[in-house]
């Protein structure tokens, strides 16, 4: 679905149903350089089951018009003007990677908007590896095959994704290549490598909140997910092993299984 | 700093050689068999009542029934997506399943193709004759007129198709070059890359969209199964205009669904698999993308045989005194020899196409003597294999067509295997000189 927020016109899949403003809300958000289609096999399900879905692209990335944000800080502000946009007073957000910085400062900015977190592969900081954040912002290709190599455990790079037929690490490479890497990726690395309230902004979240990590997660070890994790009151850890970063769709049910019971019981539709 | 320490972080994904061993496997989820298993079942259980809900309303990944998806095929599929530098892939029955499966994704009644005038036989039959009983139109272009394919585009055209080698003459499209008319005009470039093999050429690399292949062939080698498959480079979008409603308008058949925006890189391999393999069926047996699983093991192995007897060949041909013409790339006055080197760098193919001295009757007198070569209607087979199209593979063609299709009655059509050099000129020897008196030497 397309709508406008601060004039610019932003794009998010709803999970394959209608949007009903009377069912829980629930937002997705992306990691660095991504779009909403990371997010597929979570999305529909929650949309088949009694929720309003909204995995958003960021502006700038995928169907979203507008210009890439260029802080976290900005990145969890227009989250908050997204559920006005859409004319809710309250969310569930769902984060990965860089989506989990933006949703914890966002978190921590509208306490009384935000109702559950759901962190995947997410740290309190993410420091970019500088060869890394340098070819990114330089819209050098390699940026987005180390990105790929990095983000998918051993056994990712095997392949064997859920869906049959696609194959993980090319067609995690051409999301990130959908748009100009130097736009996107870029300013997301950057965005990213500047964020240094994380672990403040953990203190003071005060809603149930969930934490999936993956055991071969390069990009945000699980000790790094952890720390987090241990500075937000009553919050809950899964582990997934033989999984990397990509966790969402290297091991989509697994997560998908834990997430469901963490929503369904914190954030339950009446649908 | 040495320059080797500058060059900074390499990405370590696997290398072409590991990903035709290994990609889309994972053993330690199939009991830790370290060969891919044969999944030899049509259905898949439902772990409850919402489960098989979420897997027909693709909510999660997973097999509900083997005409939709199979683990087995699911490996070979993402194995060949990895050598091609793909996102996705749907195996089919067959190349020719392949091919019609991709032009009824792509094309609805009314709309317009514009193709290469040197195709396989029975692609040249599925898009002159078959398809306009669909309503489905095409405009044939020859190989090298890459002008003709921009002046043959039309307002419902939906895609450009051809072989990048074309089939016999061994005339080349300039992909890049046709791949840029394409998307100049909003439409996808689609090759049948069955005579290169990601081995040789990556046809995405050089600005296709879709890519497909005759599995039948060099992919799998043995010449024991029929196979398939479409791939899809997962670049194309199918968003830019209103051409692509199928793709990109709610889609009745999942609940509103539109494959391109809830798929993006692979929506195309989406929606051949959600309506095209459901309604078709031309689907792939478990058997038979096993089979050709292990001649992927040996790709790069194989073609390197492939293109070095091809080149022993060309040599041997071209100081024969029986042949009249040789055509195959790597021939230095091969009017596509530059472009060849440049998108086929890795070899240029085991497919020859030469004249024999004495027109038909003599291309007929060598076919029906040799002993080592086969003579049948396929091609990519480990061993040599002969034909003589005139009377073949192309008879169902009548004169106009065969001369607009770039053949000759004089032309024989070989494919080159991977038994010893020796042993195939030997026998070319034997063929020749029945060639040489037609009427003496019959192997009646
Ligand atoms: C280039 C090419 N494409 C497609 C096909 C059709 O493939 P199949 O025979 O597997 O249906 C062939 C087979 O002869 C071919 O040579």
């Amino acid at each position: 679905m397309k709508f406008k927020v601060n004039g610019d016109e932003i794009f998010a899949s709803t999970g394959g149903r209608p949007f009903d403003k009377n069912k829980p809300l629930i937002i997705f958000v992306h990691g660095s350089g991504l779009t909403h289609m990371t997010w597929v096999l979570q999305t529909r399900y929650f949309a088949f089951h009694g929720y309003s879905v909204l995995a958003l692209d960021l502006p700038g990335h995928g169907l979203s018009k507008g210009k890439s944000l260029k802080t976290i800080e900005d990145m969890a502000d227009w989250i908050s003007s997204v559920i006005d946009a859409v004319g809710y007073k309250e969310a569930s957000l769902v984060g990965h990677s860089q989506g989990c910085l933006v949703t914890i400062e966002c978190t921590a900015r509208y306490p009384d908007k935000i109702k559950t977190l759901s962190l995947m592969g997410g740290a309190g900081a993410i420091p970019m590896n500088p060869e890394l954040l340098a070819l990114a912002e330089n819209g050098d290709p390699k940026a987005v095959d180390l990105m790929m190599d990095w983000a998918h455990g051993p056994a990712g790079h095997f392949g064997g994704h859920p869906v049959p037929g696609l194959y993980h690490i090319n067609t995690g490479g051409m999301l990130a290549k959908s748009r100009t890497i130097k736009d996107t990726l870029g300013v997301d690395f950057r965005a990213c490598d500047n964020y240094k309230n994380g672990f403040e902004a953990a203190k003071k979240i005060k809603i149930p909140t969930l934490s999936i990590l993956a055991t071969d997660d390069k990009m945000c070890p699980v000790k790094e997910g952890k720390k987090l994790a241990d500075l937000i009151e009553g919050s809950k850890v899964d582990i997934i092993d033989n999984c990397g970063h990509m966790m969402l769709l290297e091991e989509a049910d697994r997560v998908l299984k834990v997430l469901k019971s963490f929503i369904t019981t914190n954030y339950p539709s009446k649908n | 700093m040495s320059d080797k320490n500058k060059k900074g972080p390499e990405s370590k994904t696997y290398k072409f050689d590991t990903l035709s061993l290994h990609a889309g496997y994972q053993p330690h989820k199939n009991a830790g068999s370290r060969q891919v298993p044969i999944y030899q079942t049509t259905s898949y259980l439902f772990d409850d009542v919402d489960h098989a809900a979420a897997l027909f309303n693709l909510e999660r990944g997973g097999h509900i029934y083997s005409r939709i998806s199979n683990p087995t095929v699911g490996v070979l599929e993402e194995r060949v997506a990895s050598l091609e530098g793909g996102t996705a892939a749907l195996a089919t029955s067959s190349g020719m399943s392949a091919i019609f499966l991709t032009v009824m994704t792509l094309c609805e009644a009314g709309d317009h193709l514009v193709v290469s005038s040197q195709l396989y036989g029975g692609t040249v039959n599925l898009f002159r004759l078959t398809l306009p009983k669909f309503g489905i139109k095409c405009t044939f272009v020859k190989p090298r007129d890459t002008e003709g394919f921009k002046k043959a585009i039309q307002k419902n055209t939906k895609g450009i198709f051809g072989e990048l080698v074309g089939n016999p003459g061994n005339e080349l499209m300039n992909m890049p070059e046709i791949s840029k008319i394409a998307h100049d005009a909003g439409i996808p470039l689609i090759i049948d890359a069955t005579y290169q093999t990601p081995y040789l050429c990556k046809p995405f690399e050089h600005g296709a969209d879709i890519v497909v292949h005759s599995l039948t062939k060099w992919m799998a080698g043995h010449g024991s199964s029929m196979a398939g498959i479409l791939v899809e480079g997962g670049n194309f979008d199918w968003m830019q205009n209103d051409k692509f409603p199928t793709m990109t308008k709610p889609y009745e058949g999942y609940h509103g669904l539109s494959f391109a925006e809830e798929f993006g890189p692979t929506a195309f391999t989406m929606k051949a698999r959600a309506e095209g393999m459901r309604d078709f069926g031309p689907c792939l047996s478990p058997q038979n993308a096993w089979n050709v699983l292990q001649g992927i093991e040996t790709l790069s192995v194989r073609m390197k045989k492939h293109c070095s007897n091809a080149e022993e060949m060309v040599k041997y041909l071209l100081d024969h005194e029986s042949v009249a013409w040789v055509s195959h790339p790597s021939v230095p006055d091969h009017p596509d020899h530059a472009l060849a080197k440049k998108l086929l760098p890795n070899g240029r193919g085991s497919m020859i196409a030469f004249g024999i001295k004495g027109g038909k009757d003599a291309g007929v007198a060598f076919i029906n003597n040799v002993k080592l070569a086969s003579h049948l209607a396929n091609v990519g087979d480990t061993r040599t294999l002969v034909i003589h199209p005139a009377s073949g593979t192309h008879s169902q063609m009548d004169e106009a067509t065969l001369k607009f299709a770039g053949l000759s009655h004089d032309m024989i059509r070989l494919s080159v295997g991977i038994e010893d050099i020796d042993d195939i000129k030997n026998d070319f020897e034997i063929g020749f000189r029945a060639a040489r008196k037609p009427r003496l030497v019959s192997n009646q």
